[in-house]
């Protein structure tokens, strides 16, 4: 019961978010924060991580294929493959729902527990477009930041396997560039762009409609983060099902 | 002036408000005051028209908030000034860009009237050279005047103060209280005011209007306050030993 009212509640804040615009001179600059809030420093970590990562991925397969008649290119295939179907689009929005999300929820549920929605709102500002639209607007560069991803844990791939001997410069961009399909491509940027979206407005919801004291603006965080994450793998698997099954 | 009919206010089945009837007149400083939870938060929130409410009409100089459409609801808004109890300023912005906030989103003035304004009304609230501090840099007497100057930089025509001195030494809290009561003289606002600090009871309450559990249990002035004999309000009010010889004396003095 709760929960269906907290799934009406989401949505109606989603319409609302809409309603009223906030003046264009004063927005522009709230854009401009979050870009810088949201995606530019996230950067890094997503960089690290896809980088590392896609390194792994790389030895893993190539440690994994014992048999002489599979080719030696497969490993630039494999990783390739792992890294822009699942890795960069998924992985990537599960730690950015961790960091993103609970920057978030903490900002706008500190927000609301100071009453500075209040004094917003006394204003006569909506709120909702003033605090969530922003962020929305910002994180549609999120395909930016898991094109990079993608791109860098491709390289993390060659690096790893070149230098750590597993296999050559040659055989890997073979892989690399073995079958292409663009739909998959395609695929992992829808998918980007709905979690995107889901990044945005779960834990804004989580920060918006929170109730107490500091101590709830972290347990806010905490649950944001659980149900981000949640909606984000059940949202992958029917997607995944839709347009790949 | 504003006038309350009858309010009520629940969350759920806490039932909050129950009837409240009252009036704020203009040019006065009105403060509502009463035990903590007693409901003077979410009054006042109701009066902004931050709460909706059940049952009840509160009007705003004859005209009722729940008739009124959105653009006269927006024109109202222009006027009126909140500080809240926390003082709620924007984290992310210096001073200055707090208290010209309101002015950016009301008025169509250029970047360098803002500014003088802006600079006008700090030095009202005595805080010259403070511009580019941050709120968490600054005291919380600091940033209870801050609240104050962003409140009034739009020369509202009402203004509201959520326990502009809890938390604020005596000292600080009078300052605070003098600087409301002339900012209300000065401009002939209509200034409602939620305390429970006794000193302010004293200094400028005008018009005062005692709420127990969500009823008004009694409405009065500072001068009548001292002669009640309503028990709620003698033990609210006189509930330090002071305070109780203070009254003595004053009764005595006035007999
Ligand atoms: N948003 C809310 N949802 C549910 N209950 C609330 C809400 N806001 C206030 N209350 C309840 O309403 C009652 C009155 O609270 P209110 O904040 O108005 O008290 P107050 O008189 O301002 O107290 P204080 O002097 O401590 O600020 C309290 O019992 C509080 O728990
Ligand atoms: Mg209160």
């Amino acid at each position: 019961m709760k929960y269906l009212h907290n799934i009406g509640v989401y949505f109606l804040m989603i319409k609302d978010m809409f309603r009223k615009p906030t003046k264009w001179s004063v927005m522009k600059n709230l854009i401009l924060k979050d870009i810088d809030d949201l995606i530019i420093n996230s950067l890094g970590i997503v960089a690290f991580i896809s980088f590392f990562v896609g390194g792994v991925v790389a030895i893993q397969t190539s440690l994994n294929i014992s048999n002489p008649l599979i080719p030696k290119y497969l490993v630039g295939f494999a990783t390739r493959q792992s890294i822009i179907l699942e890795f960069a689009p998924t992985f990537i929005s599960i730690i950015m729902a961790g960091k993103v999300g609970s920057f978030i929820t903490s900002s706008i549920g500190t927000m609301r527990v100071t009453e500075q929605i209040d004094a917003l709102e006394v204003m006569g500002i909506n709120s909702l477009n003033y605090l969530v639209f922003p962020k929305l607007i910002a994180l549609s560069l999120y395909p930016f930041a898991i094109s990079i991803a993608m791109f860098l844990g491709i390289l993390g791939g060659l690096v790893a396997c070149v230098y750590g001997g597993y296999g050559s410069y040659e055989d890997y961009i073979q892989g690399v560039q073995l079958d292409f399909i663009t739909f998959h491509i395609i695929y992992a940027f829808i998918k980007t762009l709905v979690f995107a979206f889901i990044l945005a407005t779960i834990p804004s919801f989580y920060g918006y409609y929170m109730r107490g004291g500091a101590l709830e603006v972290g347990k806010a965080s905490t649950t944001s983060f659980v149900w981000t994450s949640v909606v984000i793998i059940l949202l992958n698997y029917l997607i995944t099902s839709l347009l790949l099954g | 002036m504003i006038v309350v009919d009858n309010l009520h206010k629940s969350f759920g089945d806490a039932h909050i408000l129950k009837g409240i009837s009252t009036s704020f007149e203009k040019g006065k400083t009105n403060l509502i005051i009463g035990q903590s939870g007693s409901g003077k938060t979410v009054f006042l929130k109701c009066l902004l028209g931050l709460y909706s409410y059940e049952k009840g009409s509160i009007s705003y100089e004859g005209k009722s908030l729940n008739d009124m459409t959105p653009n006269e609801k927006r024109d109202l808004r222009a006027d009126i000034g909140m500080v809240f109890q926390g003082s709620a300023l924007f984290d992310s912005m210096t001073i200055a860009e707090n208290v010209m906030f309101p002015l950016r989103m009301f008025t169509k003035q250029s970047k360098s009237e803002m500014e003088d304004r802006v600079n006008q009304v700090l030095n009202r609230v005595n805080l010259d050279g403070a511009q580019h501090k941050m709120p968490s840099e600054a005291s919380g007497g600091m940033q209870k005047r801050v609240a104050i100057a962003r409140a009034i930089v739009n020369n509202p025509k009402f203004l509201f103060c959520d326990e502009p001195n809890s938390g604020l030494d005596p000292k600080t809290a009078i300052v605070i209280d003098n600087l409301i009561q002339e900012i209300t003289d000065e401009f002939n606002i209509t200034t409602v005011i939620n305390s429970h600090d006794m000193n302010s009871v004293m200094e400028i309450g005008e018009k005062i209007v005692f709420l127990k559990n969500g009823h008004k249990e009694w409405e009065g002035s500072k001068d009548t306050i001292f002669k009640t004999d309503n028990e709620a309000v003698t033990n609210f009010v006189y509930s330090s030993e002071l305070f109780k010889k203070v009254r003595k004396m004053y009764l005595e003095d006035n007999t």
